[in-house]
Order: C-alpha cells, then sequence, then structure tokens
C-alpha cells in the first residue's frame, strides 16, 4: 500500500504552523503530493490566499505568489494567461472564496480558466480569530454571530461545489473530507484527478475540502474531527458533483 | 517626573495561556477603582496561539502620556524568554519579579535591581488550584510591591473575568490571598 | 418616528467608571449616538467593534451585517446615509482601500457615515502592528476626485468615545463621511472610560434623505452631473463646505507651548508617547511643547502658523517614514527648521527614543 503521509517531495522540510488537529496541514500535503505524482514541481505556480493558509510560500517547495484576499483566483488566471504552460493553483479559505473572493470565483470558473482552486473549508475564520463564514452553519455561534448563526439576517451556509458545477465553464467539481482513512483517500484522488484536469486542459477544476479548525470550534481535535462528520457532512455531502470527460473546445 | 506624583510602571510577560494579561488588567482595574489614571496596554506574540504574550500597565495620580515603556520600574516575568527580554530594560533599583517554577533564579544577572523569586507554579499545585498561577503571582507581586488594596484586586475579578468565570471568582480570590501570605511568611 | 432615523441621543446610564478597550469605546459611542446599523467585515486589529456590536445591537433593535467584503460594507452604509439614518462602518487599512470607491460617491452625494480606520502596518498586507501609514490615505482623499473627509484621530480610550460621538455629529452638519483614524495601540489599549454624553449639536434636518416621495417632491441622491457647468458648480458647493470645515472644526491640543524653543508634532499614539518624552525634556530642563492634532482634516493650519512666529524648531513624530511632516512644513513659517523623527512599522518608539531625538535637535 501507498504511504499517504511519507512527507511529499515538494514540502519543505519544517514544522507546520497550524494549530494541533488542524486540517491545513493534512490540505496541504494532498496537494503536494499531487504535485509529486505528476513530477511537475518545476512548472507549478502556487497562489495563496489571506487566511490561516497565507504562509503556503514558506511549505511548498514551488513558486507562490501572494494575491489580496479574496482575489486569488483572479490573480491565478492571469498567471496562467500568461504563462499556458504552468500548471497553477490557489489554496482558498472559505472567508476568501465564498466571501470577498466569490465574485472572482464565480468568473474564473465561468471563463473555464485551466487552473485548479483547492478550496479550504472550515466554516469559519480562522486567522482572524474566529468570527462567521459564509459557510458556518445554521445555529453555529462565532464570534460576530454570538446567539448562532441566524438565516433571518445572515443568509445560508453557501454550498460553493454545487454552485460552481452548475456553471458550463466548470471541468471537475468535488467535495471532500479528510477526517478519516477512507474520505482520505478519496480525498487524495479527487485532488489528483483535479491536476490531471488541468494538466490535459479539460478547464477549469475544483476540490472542496472540508476542514476542522479545533481552535475557532473551541474544541479538541478529536471532538473536531467527530463535528466533521456529524454536522458538516450532512450539510456539504462529499462526492464528484461533476467531470467532464472531454475539453470544451473538442 | 515629580516627586508629589505617584507614577509606576509595569510589565507582566509570560507565555499564552499563562493568564499575564489577567494580571495586567485586574491591576489596572484596582488602580482605576483607587481613583488613579491607568493604562493597560496588551502586546501578543506574531503567533497566533501559544506564543508569548505581554502587557504593560501604568498607574499615575496624573494623568498618563505614554502607555508604551522602555524601563519600567517593575517585571513580572512568567517564563525564561520573558526573563532574557525584560531583565536588560529594568530602571536601575528596580524590581524583578521572577516565576522561579520555571526560571532558575541563576539565571539572571543584573546586581543593581531587586530580584524577587517566587515559585508560583508550586505553590498554585501545592494548594491545589494548578491553573491559577497567575493568581498566586499577582498576590504575592501586589503584597511585595502594595501597589493597590487587596480587596481592590477582589472587587476587579468581576469586572475583568468573562460572566462565564464568575463562579471562579472564590478560588481566585483564595489563590491571590495564598500568593499574598506566601510574601508574609519570607523572613 | 421610523426607529433608525437620527436623532438625540440616547440618554445614558449611570455614567460610571469602566476600564474599555479602545476599540470597545467606539463601539459603546455608537450605539450612544443611536447609530443602530453597523456593516463591516472582519479584519484585525478591530474586530472588538463588529464583535461588541454583534452582540449588543440586536437588543436594541438595530442591525448588524457581516458583509462578504469591505466593497460590500462601504455601499451598504452608502444605502443605510442615504434614508437619513446614522450608520457606521469599521475596518483596517486593506479594508479601507476597498472602500475608497465608495468613499469617494459619498462625498460626492454628500452622505453623512462613520468610517472607523484601526489602521495596521502595509504596504500589502503588511503586518497587524501599530502604524500611522493611513495619513496620506486618510487626509488626501484615497479615492479619486476633489473631495475631503472629516478625519479624527483620537489618542486615548475616552476619546475614542468622545471622538466618535462628535464623527457622528460632524458628518450629519456637513453632509460628509467622517473618519476615525486610530492605531492598534488605542484599539487595543485599556483605559477608564466614562460614557458621559456628548455635547449638543444643532443638527440641519435631514430633508435630502431618501424615505419615499410621499406629500414631497422626489429626492435625488447622485453624484454624477453632465450637464454643462453642473459639475464643477457642485465641485464648488463641497469646496465651500470644505473651507467651513476649517474655519469652524479644527480642533487640538497643545502643551507646554507658552514658552517652548521646540514643539514637537504628533498625532494619536505617537502623541501619547511624544507627550511622556516632552515631560521627560521639561525636566532636564529644556523648553519643548507639543501640538497634538485632533483633527486631522481640516488641519491645525494657523495653530501650527501662529506657533512657527515664535518657535523656530520642529520635530514630527510618526509611525510611519514621514507622511504628516509634509503638512507640518506646508503650515509653518518658511525659517523654521523641521525635523522629522519616524518609524516603520514594528517596534514602537519608547518615551526615551523620542526623547534622543529632542535633544539632537534641541541644540
Ligand atoms: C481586504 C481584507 N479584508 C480583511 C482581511 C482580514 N482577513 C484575513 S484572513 C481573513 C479570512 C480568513 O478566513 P478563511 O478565508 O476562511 O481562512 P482560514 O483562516 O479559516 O483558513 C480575513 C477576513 C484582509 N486581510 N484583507
Ligand atoms: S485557527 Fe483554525 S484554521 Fe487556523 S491554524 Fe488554527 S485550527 Fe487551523
Amino acid at each position: 500500500m501507498e504511504l499517504v503521509f511519507k512527507r511529499p517531495e515538494c514540502l519543505i522540510d519544517i514544522p507546520f504552523h497550524f494549530c494541533p488537529g488542524c486540517h491545513h496541514g493534512i490540505a496541504h500535503r494532498l496537494v503536494a503530493e499531487a504535485i509529486d505524482y505528476f513530477k511537475i514541481r518545476e512548472k507549478t505556480i502556487g497562489v495563496a490566499s489571506v487566511g490561516c493558509s497565507v504562509f503556503m510560500y514558506d511549505y511548498f517547495n514551488v513558486d507562490v505568489l501572494e494575491a489580496p484576499h479574496g482575489r486569488a483566483s483572479a490573480v491565478a488566471s492571469g498567471v496562467k494567461r500568461a504563462r499556458k504552460d504552468r500548471i497553477v493553483f490557489t489554496y482558498q479559505g472559505d472567508g476568501d472564496l465564498a466571501a470577498i473572493g466569490i465574485a472572482e470565483g464565480i468568473h474564473t470558473a465561468n471563463r473555464g480558466e485551466n487552473i485548479t482552486i483547492i478550496f479550504a473549508n472550515n466554516g469559519i475564520y480562522g486567522m482572524t480569530g474566529g468570527q462567521m463564514a459564509p459557510t458556518t452553519l445554521l445555529g453555529q455561534k462565532t464570534s460576530t454571530s454570538p446567539y448562532g448563526r441566524d438565516f433571518t439576517s445572515d443568509g445560508y451556509p453557501i454550498r460553493m461545489a454545487e454552485m460552481l458545477a452548475t456553471l458550463e465553464g466548470s471541468a471537475f467539481v468535488a467535495r471532500v473530507a479528510v477526517n478519516n482513512p477512507a474520505n482520505l483517500m478519496k480525498a487524495k484522488r479527487a485532488v489528483r484527478k483535479a491536476f490531471q484536469m488541468q494538466i490535459e486542459e479539460m478547464g477549469f477544476s475544483f476540490v472542496e475540502i472540508l476542514l476542522a479548525c479545533p481552535t475557532n470550534w473551541g474544541m479538541t481535535a478529536l471532538e473536531a474531527n467527530r463535528r466533521v462528520e456529524e454536522e458538516m457532512i450532512p450539510y456539504f455531502p462529499l462526492g464528484i458533483l461533476k467531470e467532464r470527460k472531454m475539453a470544451d473546445y473538442l | 517626573m515629580n516627586s508629589d506624583r505617584f507614577y509606576y510602571n509595569i510589565i507582566v510577560a509570560g507565555f499564552g495561556g499563562q493568564g499575564v494579561m489577567v494580571i495586567g488588567n485586574l491591576l489596572a482595574n484596582a488602580a482605576m477603582i483607587e481613583g488613579k489614571y491607568v493604562t493597560y496596554l496588551p502586546v501578543y506574540g506574531v503567533e497566533m496561539r501559544g506564543g508569548t504574550a505581554n502587557c504593560t500597565v501604568v498607574i499615575s495620580s496624573q494623568q498618563i502620556g505614554s502607555p508604551v515603556v522602555g524601563k519600567p520600574h517593575a517585571a513580572l516575568v512568567m517564563n525564561l524568554p520573558s526573563l532574557i527580554k525584560y531583565e536588560p530594560l529594568i530602571l536601575p533599583s528596580g524590581l524583578l519579579f521572577i516565576n522561579s517554577s520555571l526560571i532558575e533564579p541563576k539565571e539572571t544577572y543584573r546586581k543593581d535591581i531587586e530580584i524577587f523569586s517566587v515559585p508560583v507554579n508550586e505553590i498554585a499545585i501545592d494548594n491545589g488550584s494548578p491553573k491559577l498561577a497567575n493568581m498566586v503571582a499577582l498576590g504575592a507581586f501586589n503584597q511585595k510591591t502594595k501597589l493597590v488594596q487587596m480587596n481592590s484586586l477582589f472587587v476587579s475579578l468581576e469586572k475583568v473575568l468573562d460572566e462565564r468565570y464568575h463562579h471562579l471568582i472564590p478560588s481566585n480570590i483564595k489563590a491571590i490571598e495564598i500568593g499574598a501570605k506566601f510574601v508574609q511568611s519570607l523572613p | 418616528m421610523w426607529p433608525f432615523e437620527c436623532g438625540e441621543i440616547v440618554e445614558n446610564q449611570e455614567p460610571e467608571k469602566i476600564l474599555a478597550k479602545g476599540n470597545e469605546a467606539i463601539a459603546m459611542a455608537a450605539m450612544d449616538s443611536r447609530c443602530l446599523l453597523y456593516f463591516g467585515y472582519p479584519i484585525t486589529p478591530q474586530n472588538d467593534i463588529p464583535e461588541y456590536l454583534s452582540k449588543h445591537l440586536p437588543a436594541l433593535g438595530g442591525e448588524f451585517i457581516q458583509a462578504e467584503s469591505e466593497i460590500a460594507s462601504i455601499n451598504l452604509l452608502l444605502g443605510a446615509s442615504a434614508t437619513g439614518a446614522r450608520a457606521m462602518t469599521s475596518s483596517s487599512s486593506p479594508g479601507i482601500s476597498l472602500m475608497q470607491e465608495g468613499i469617494s460617491y459619498m462625498a460626492g452625494s454628500e452622505l453623512p457615515a462613520l468610517i472607523v480606520n484601526i489602521s495596521r502596518s502595509g504596504p500589502g498586507l503588511g503586518g497587524i502592528s501599530p502604524s500611522q501609514g493611513d495619513y496620506f490615505q486618510a487626509t488626501r482623499g484615497g479615492g479619486h476626485g476633489d473631495y475631503r473627509m472629516i478625519v479624527l484621530a483620537p489618542s486615548s480610550v475616552q476619546e475614542m468615545y468622545d471622538l466618535t460621538c462628535l464623527a457622528f455629529n460632524l458628518a450629519d452638519k456637513y453632509r460628509n463621511p467622517a473618519m476615525i483614524l486610530g492605531d492598534a495601540l488605542i484599539g487595543q489599549m485599556k483605559e477608564p472610560l466614562i460614557r458621559r454624553k456628548c455635547a449638543k449639536m444643532d443638527l440641519p434636518v435631514k430633508d435630502w434623505a431618501l424615505t419615499g416621495a410621499q406629500g414631497r417632491k422626489p429626492n435625488r441622491l447622485k453624484s454624477l452631473y453632465l450637464q454643462d457647468g453642473e459639475l464643477s458648480e457642485h465641485n464648488w458647493k463641497l469646496h465651500q463646505k470644505y473651507e467651513q470645515m476649517k474655519k469652524e472644526e479644527v480642533r487640538f491640543e497643545s502643551f507646554f507651548t507658552e514658552d517652548a524653543k521646540l514643539m514637537v508634532a504628533a498625532f494619536g499614539s505617537m502623541a501619547r508617547v511624544s507627550k511622556t518624552s516632552v515631560e521627560l525634556a521639561r525636566e532636564e530642563g529644556m523648553k519643548v511643547g507639543l501640538l497634538r492634532p485632533i483633527t486631522l482634516f481640516p488641519y491645525p493650519e494657523k495653530a501650527l502658523y501662529d506657533l512657527s512666529q515664535r518657535v523656530k524648531l520642529f520635530l514630527t513624530v510618526e509611525l510611519n517614514t514621514g507622511q504628516m511632516v509634509e503638512d507640518v512644513k506646508l503650515s509653518v513659517e518658511r525659517d523654521v527648521q523641521v525635523y522629522f523623527y519616524g518609524r516603520p512599522p514594528g517596534s514602537l518608539p519608547s518615551p526615551e527614543e523620542v526623547l534622543e531625538e529632542i535633544r539632537k535637535y534641541y541644540g
């Protein structure tokens, strides 16, 4: 059996700064592993978003560019249009992609940009200290929804994967989780598939990964893992939502 | 500063999670109740969690200019990195209060300041409240410096602690008293 | 009366002295000024403001929206203020950059509202340490077009409260956006605060507000003027307003100016640090004073000019590499030496370090 947790070559060998039990580290490994698998380290350009994953440039042994909060997908589109022979991906939190960057996200997908977005959905603003996110579940208490998220004033949690799958421009859309070995294996396959789509020039690929943020959920790592299973997955169902077999122009 | 004027400043420093901010808040609130001017300035380490934390408290009988202090009258340090950072800054004949549960007193080098060691974690553990080492430190520090009345600290607990923790006020008071008693019992 | 229509200040509770954080003082002042509408997007180091208001506004019947971005926040604010309601947003530097288009539209459409910038260090993502690097952005318009914002720079927790109340009043008086410009030092610091009632101001009736054209001609709020001469007339009208502000609204604090040979000029957090430096300098027998602009627009040009008749040495102290110093230079007599001591973001200068600079130039 293949080891999932061998340190991928394109991850720099330093410890992550993430809190104990945070899933960002696992998601980073999945991306790194896919880059290693396709041996594209030297032709990959990453775009970091603003959130707890902003320090991506410290971990990935590839070229990395920092984008203003929310604009990673537009920045990545710019990179790709200038260098179509490179593999370009963004790694964005839910605040970054589903709130401030939702317009860029939708239009990047709609243009069918041949890039990959890794969407790290932990249902909260991690870096700024636990405010409500567009993906915060109904009733969930955060520092700016002290009485629990209420749809009458805060709206409903947004299902990004479903939304982007409706767009003609998107080629591959999946939602995965990393809370247990079975889900992790599926996540690994999905991330790999997303990069494969880009390599084969099939168009826009998108993988939403459900992540735990034990710190801002006010939970232990184990409790947070359980919450992914019991509360997040029922609202954000896992699976491949869209997989185009042929590129648009064929 | 003018001699008829009361002016004192303290830096409280330690690991995030050691409760140094609560110490600073309580001192500031207590001094405010006693009619003093106060400023409380927190500084968090760059690391989001588990980094170092420190705060500066200024207490004065007159309006306070800078809440930032370059050379404090006293430093209350709860861990070694804080000792290394703040010992050199203390004003001559100032006070260095160290948590000798986590810092060897021999790590200090200044001869021109008073060095006062209290093993606050041990005392807290011995009294069955390991989580209240910060309150032991506060009680001991205040007994040593007599900056504010003990009672003002007790009254301040209600204002400073989040309502969720109000049921813990009696145990906090006890820990402050234990810290103070430890200092009283010193020769 | 519609609940959000602006009006008199809510009667304060028992004005007890409390130990409060600067950011929270702003939130309290907003509520006490009957601003019950808040729109914002999280960003450090000002999150205490939305967190406080998300907790307390519902009980007052107010509205709290965490918008999807600062672009949305400023436009929610534009809409709310067009109804004549008091409303506010708060953010920090990168977020304020995103708001510039909306602020320009608000200035053009003459809409009053409060915008709080608890600034951080830039450029770009920069860092969260205190900085005064947004002075130019705040006082020079920031957005496009020939407009000005009222800019108030508190330097204590009590002033965070008092100037927030004042900012709402000035915004209403002039039909113009007003900004509170602070930084992490003033925002995160705690000091005693008394929620005392803000001085009453005679404010014009908001007959321009969009409330539905019932029994009156429809109101229009806009910034587009295409008819011949219309736009220049509009710009002159705005200019008149800014001139009136310069005449009536300048506020500053002066400290030990009477016999000063050297004047320190500093605002906000750096004025606090400099004040102690001035005291230390006085103890050493140096005749040093401090001028602290409270309004950054309108700027205390005249106060500086008058002082410069007598004082020929100025030292501007800022938490940046030199912004307000330009306004000091523009204000004083030609024969005055204006020195500058600044710090890029990172560590805060201590009073002793500023004193060192004073000694250097005092001669
Ligand atoms: C224009 C702008 N607004 C706000 C911020 C503050 N900010 C930094 S990260 C962040 C959101 C973090 O949440 P998310 O994207 O979900 O990532 P996470 O930290 O949870 O991984 C925000 C609002 C900013 N940097 N720039
Ligand atoms: S705050 Fe949450 S998302 Fe950020 S590193 Fe910690 S656990 Fe991870």
